[in-house]
Protein backbone atom coordinates (compact mmCIF):
# COMPACT_ATOMS: atom_id res chain seq x y z
CA UNK A 1 0.00 0.00 0.00
CA UNK A 2 2.76 2.22 1.00
CA UNK A 3 4.32 1.37 -2.42
CA UNK A 4 1.34 2.89 -4.15
CA UNK A 5 1.06 5.67 -2.17
CA UNK A 6 5.10 6.51 -3.93
CA UNK A 7 3.91 5.15 -6.86
CA UNK A 8 0.59 7.41 -7.59
CA UNK A 9 3.22 10.41 -6.29
CA UNK A 10 1.80 10.95 -3.42
CA UNK A 11 4.46 10.65 -1.19
CA UNK A 12 8.45 11.32 -1.38
CA UNK A 13 11.80 10.02 0.07
CA UNK A 14 11.00 12.30 2.98
CA UNK A 15 8.69 9.58 4.42
CA UNK A 16 11.32 7.00 4.15
CA UNK A 17 13.60 9.54 6.05
CA UNK A 18 11.11 9.71 8.75
CA UNK A 19 10.47 6.10 8.79
CA UNK A 20 14.06 5.76 9.19
CA UNK A 21 13.81 7.88 12.58
CA UNK A 22 11.25 5.24 14.12
CA UNK A 23 12.61 2.66 16.40
CA UNK A 24 11.74 0.95 20.05
CA UNK A 25 12.05 4.03 21.44
CA UNK A 26 9.81 6.43 19.35
CA UNK A 27 7.71 3.54 17.33
CA UNK A 28 5.03 5.63 16.53
CA UNK A 29 7.02 8.44 15.52
CA UNK A 30 5.66 8.83 11.47
CA UNK A 31 2.51 8.55 13.25
CA UNK A 32 2.84 11.47 15.00
CA UNK A 33 4.39 13.59 13.14
CA UNK A 34 1.63 12.80 10.64
CA UNK A 35 -0.98 13.83 13.22
CA UNK A 36 1.01 16.96 13.82
CA UNK A 37 1.00 17.87 10.19
CA UNK A 38 -2.72 17.81 9.79
CA UNK A 39 -3.57 19.12 12.58
CA UNK A 40 -1.09 22.37 11.43
CA UNK A 41 -2.48 22.06 8.09
CA UNK A 42 -5.93 22.02 8.69
CA UNK A 43 -5.80 25.33 10.34
CA UNK A 44 -3.44 26.86 7.69
CA UNK A 45 -5.91 25.62 4.92
CA UNK A 46 -8.92 27.41 7.15
CA UNK A 47 -6.81 30.67 7.08
CA UNK A 48 -6.09 30.66 3.64
CA UNK A 49 -9.56 29.91 2.86
CA UNK A 50 -10.28 33.09 4.52
CA UNK A 51 -7.70 35.38 3.41
CA UNK A 52 -8.68 34.76 0.07
CA UNK A 53 -12.33 35.89 0.58
CA UNK A 54 -10.84 39.32 1.58
CA UNK A 55 -10.89 42.50 -0.96
CA UNK A 56 -8.65 43.92 -1.43
CA UNK A 57 -6.33 40.89 -1.74
CA UNK A 58 -2.96 40.51 0.02
CA UNK A 59 -1.08 38.21 -1.95
CA UNK A 60 1.53 38.59 0.86
CA UNK A 61 0.01 37.26 3.18
CA UNK A 62 -1.26 34.77 1.05
CA UNK A 63 2.21 33.30 0.18
CA UNK A 64 3.55 33.49 3.16
CA UNK A 65 0.76 31.33 4.84
CA UNK A 66 1.02 28.93 1.62
CA UNK A 67 5.04 29.05 2.77
CA UNK A 68 4.33 27.99 6.38
CA UNK A 69 1.80 24.90 4.20
CA UNK A 70 4.79 23.82 1.96
CA UNK A 71 7.50 23.68 4.46
CA UNK A 72 5.15 21.17 6.53
CA UNK A 73 4.08 19.40 3.65
CA UNK A 74 7.71 19.14 2.46
CA UNK A 75 9.10 17.70 5.89
CA UNK A 76 6.79 14.62 6.05
CA UNK A 77 7.20 13.52 1.96
CA UNK A 78 3.67 14.73 0.76
CA UNK A 79 5.09 15.88 -2.84
CA UNK A 80 1.70 16.44 -4.54
CA UNK A 81 0.73 18.74 -1.98
CA UNK A 82 4.47 20.53 -2.07
CA UNK A 83 3.81 20.86 -5.83
CA UNK A 84 0.49 22.46 -5.52
CA UNK A 85 1.52 24.93 -3.20
CA UNK A 86 4.79 25.86 -5.13
CA UNK A 87 1.92 26.43 -8.22
CA UNK A 88 -0.03 28.31 -5.46
CA UNK A 89 2.87 30.50 -4.58
CA UNK A 90 3.36 31.23 -8.10
CA UNK A 91 0.14 32.37 -8.64
CA UNK A 92 0.43 35.00 -5.84
CA UNK A 93 3.50 36.32 -7.65
CA UNK A 94 2.16 37.22 -10.53
CA UNK A 95 -0.58 38.17 -8.40
CA UNK A 96 -3.44 36.28 -10.26
CA UNK A 97 -6.36 35.43 -7.68
CA UNK A 98 -8.40 33.12 -10.04
CA UNK A 99 -4.88 31.30 -10.44
CA UNK A 100 -4.85 31.55 -6.58
CA UNK A 101 -8.45 29.62 -6.41
CA UNK A 102 -7.94 27.11 -8.84
CA UNK A 103 -4.87 26.15 -7.68
CA UNK A 104 -6.10 26.25 -4.15
CA UNK A 105 -9.13 23.93 -4.91
CA UNK A 106 -6.66 21.33 -5.66
CA UNK A 107 -4.79 21.67 -2.91
CA UNK A 108 -7.51 21.28 -0.42
CA UNK A 109 -8.35 18.07 -2.50
CA UNK A 110 -4.56 16.21 -2.36
CA UNK A 111 -4.91 17.28 1.54
CA UNK A 112 -8.07 15.38 2.16
CA UNK A 113 -6.78 12.57 -0.45
CA UNK A 114 -3.45 12.59 1.75
CA UNK A 115 -5.37 12.29 4.62
CA UNK A 116 -7.31 9.90 4.13
CA UNK A 117 -4.73 7.46 2.09
CA UNK A 118 -2.51 7.86 5.15
CA UNK A 119 -5.16 7.07 7.63
CA UNK A 120 -5.63 3.69 6.03
CA UNK A 121 -1.77 3.15 5.66
CA UNK A 122 -1.70 3.48 9.49
CA UNK A 123 -5.04 1.58 10.49
CA UNK A 124 -3.18 -1.26 8.21
CA UNK A 125 -0.24 -1.07 10.04
CA UNK A 126 -1.59 -1.07 13.43
CA UNK A 127 -3.77 -4.28 12.41
CA UNK A 128 -0.68 -6.29 10.43
CA UNK A 129 1.60 -5.23 13.67
CA UNK A 130 4.91 -3.37 12.65
CA UNK A 131 5.91 -5.70 10.15
CA UNK A 132 8.12 -4.47 7.77
CA UNK A 133 10.13 -1.60 8.86
CA UNK A 134 13.16 -3.49 6.80
CA UNK A 135 11.00 -3.98 3.64
CA UNK A 136 11.40 -0.63 1.55
CA UNK A 137 9.44 -1.42 -1.59
CA UNK A 138 11.12 0.22 -4.31
CA UNK A 139 10.33 3.62 -5.35
CA UNK B 1 30.04 21.20 37.22
CA UNK B 2 31.39 23.32 34.22
CA UNK B 3 29.07 23.27 30.86
CA UNK B 4 31.47 21.93 28.14
CA UNK B 5 32.52 24.40 26.23
CA UNK B 6 32.78 24.32 22.24
CA UNK B 7 35.63 22.25 21.51
CA UNK B 8 36.46 21.10 24.75
CA UNK B 9 36.88 17.52 24.83
CA UNK B 10 34.39 16.45 27.86
CA UNK B 11 35.16 12.38 29.68
CA UNK B 12 32.74 9.93 28.09
CA UNK B 13 29.49 9.59 30.12
CA UNK B 14 29.80 13.55 31.43
CA UNK B 15 28.88 14.99 27.61
CA UNK B 16 25.38 16.04 27.02
CA UNK B 17 25.15 18.43 24.35
CA UNK B 18 21.96 20.28 24.55
CA UNK B 19 20.45 21.79 21.83
CA UNK B 20 17.94 24.42 21.59
CA UNK B 21 15.64 24.11 18.59
CA UNK B 22 13.61 26.81 17.29
CA UNK B 23 10.86 26.32 14.98
CA UNK B 24 7.62 27.36 14.40
CA UNK B 25 6.00 24.73 12.42
CA UNK B 26 5.46 21.85 15.19
CA UNK B 27 5.97 19.25 12.14
CA UNK B 28 9.27 20.80 11.87
CA UNK B 29 10.33 20.75 15.47
CA UNK B 30 9.50 16.66 16.06
CA UNK B 31 11.30 15.59 13.39
CA UNK B 32 14.70 18.08 14.28
CA UNK B 33 13.90 17.06 17.78
CA UNK B 34 14.50 13.50 16.91
CA UNK B 35 16.96 13.98 14.52
CA UNK B 36 19.59 15.38 17.46
CA UNK B 37 18.29 12.62 20.08
CA UNK B 38 18.86 10.14 17.38
CA UNK B 39 22.74 11.90 17.95
CA UNK B 40 22.60 11.83 21.59
CA UNK B 41 22.04 15.47 22.79
CA UNK B 42 19.57 16.88 24.97
CA UNK B 43 16.53 19.12 22.74
CA UNK B 44 14.34 21.84 24.07
CA UNK B 45 12.23 22.92 21.31
CA UNK B 46 10.39 26.10 21.26
CA UNK B 47 8.30 27.96 18.19
CA UNK B 48 9.72 31.29 18.57
CA UNK B 49 12.67 33.50 18.68
CA UNK B 50 10.96 35.21 21.64
CA UNK B 51 10.63 31.98 23.64
CA UNK B 52 14.18 30.75 22.46
CA UNK B 53 15.61 34.41 24.06
CA UNK B 54 13.45 33.80 27.27
CA UNK B 55 14.75 30.48 27.68
CA UNK B 56 18.52 31.22 27.56
CA UNK B 57 17.83 34.25 29.82
CA UNK B 58 16.76 31.37 32.13
CA UNK B 59 19.42 29.10 31.42
CA UNK B 60 22.32 29.99 29.14
CA UNK B 61 23.71 26.08 29.33
CA UNK B 62 22.50 25.62 25.92
CA UNK B 63 26.07 24.48 23.66
CA UNK B 64 24.10 24.95 20.44
CA UNK B 65 20.72 26.79 19.04
CA UNK B 66 19.24 25.25 15.57
CA UNK B 67 16.51 27.54 14.63
CA UNK B 68 14.36 28.21 11.43
CA UNK B 69 14.96 30.89 9.25
CA UNK B 70 11.92 31.67 7.99
CA UNK B 71 9.47 32.42 11.31
CA UNK B 72 6.57 35.20 12.14
CA UNK B 73 7.87 37.69 14.49
CA UNK B 74 11.22 37.21 14.63
CA UNK B 75 13.28 35.28 11.88
CA UNK B 76 16.37 33.15 12.16
CA UNK B 77 18.42 35.64 11.05
CA UNK B 78 16.80 38.21 13.92
CA UNK B 79 17.85 35.83 16.33
CA UNK B 80 21.21 34.69 15.18
CA UNK B 81 22.17 38.96 15.54
CA UNK B 82 20.49 38.98 19.52
CA UNK B 83 22.74 36.04 20.23
CA UNK B 84 25.82 37.67 18.73
CA UNK B 85 25.10 40.59 20.22
CA UNK B 86 24.66 39.48 23.95
CA UNK B 87 27.77 39.19 25.56
CA UNK B 88 26.60 35.89 27.75
CA UNK B 89 24.93 34.12 24.96
CA UNK B 90 26.99 35.04 21.68
CA UNK B 91 29.55 32.12 22.82
CA UNK B 92 26.58 29.56 21.48
CA UNK B 93 27.38 28.59 18.23
CA UNK B 94 23.88 28.78 15.97
CA UNK B 95 22.60 26.78 13.04
CA UNK B 96 20.25 28.28 10.33
CA UNK B 97 17.99 25.81 9.05
CA UNK B 98 15.63 26.99 6.02
CA UNK B 99 13.42 25.36 3.34
CA UNK B 100 14.82 27.86 0.71
CA UNK B 101 18.31 27.76 -0.74
CA UNK B 102 18.98 32.00 -1.20
CA UNK B 103 22.53 32.49 -1.32
CA UNK B 104 22.25 36.20 -0.50
CA UNK B 105 20.46 34.59 2.61
CA UNK B 106 22.91 32.16 3.51
CA UNK B 107 25.81 34.46 3.02
CA UNK B 108 24.49 37.28 5.29
CA UNK B 109 23.60 34.65 8.29
CA UNK B 110 26.91 33.35 7.57
CA UNK B 111 28.59 36.50 7.96
CA UNK B 112 26.20 37.22 10.86
CA UNK B 113 28.05 34.51 12.65
CA UNK B 114 25.70 31.28 12.32
CA UNK B 115 27.91 28.51 12.36
CA UNK B 116 26.27 26.52 9.16
CA UNK B 117 23.21 26.56 7.32
CA UNK B 118 20.89 23.45 6.55
CA UNK B 119 18.50 22.90 4.15
CA UNK B 120 15.24 21.50 4.82
CA UNK B 121 14.29 19.04 5.04
CA UNK B 122 17.17 18.13 7.62
CA UNK B 123 18.66 15.09 6.92
CA UNK B 124 20.21 12.62 10.18
CA UNK B 125 23.23 13.23 7.97
CA UNK B 126 23.14 16.83 8.53
CA UNK B 127 22.94 16.84 12.37
CA UNK B 128 25.10 13.78 12.79
CA UNK B 129 27.62 16.15 10.98
CA UNK B 130 26.82 19.32 13.69
CA UNK B 131 27.50 16.98 16.52
CA UNK B 132 30.75 15.88 15.79
CA UNK B 133 31.80 19.33 14.93
CA UNK B 134 30.49 20.50 18.23
CA UNK B 135 32.42 17.82 20.21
Amino acid sequence: MKKSLFDQGYLDEQFYQLEELQDEVSPNFVEEVVTLFFRDSTRLVTNIDQALEKRPQDFRKLDACMHQLKVSASSIGAAKMKNECTSFKEFCGKESLEGCIRSFQKLKKEHSTLRTKLENYFQLLRQVGPVEKAVRSGK
Amino acid sequence: MATPARGVPVAAGEREIHVLAVDDSSVDRAVIARLLRNSKCRVTAVDSGKKALELLGLEPKVNMIITDYWMPDMTGYDLLKRVKESSKLREIPVVIMSSENVPNRINRCLEEGAEDFLLKPVRQSDVTKLSNWIR
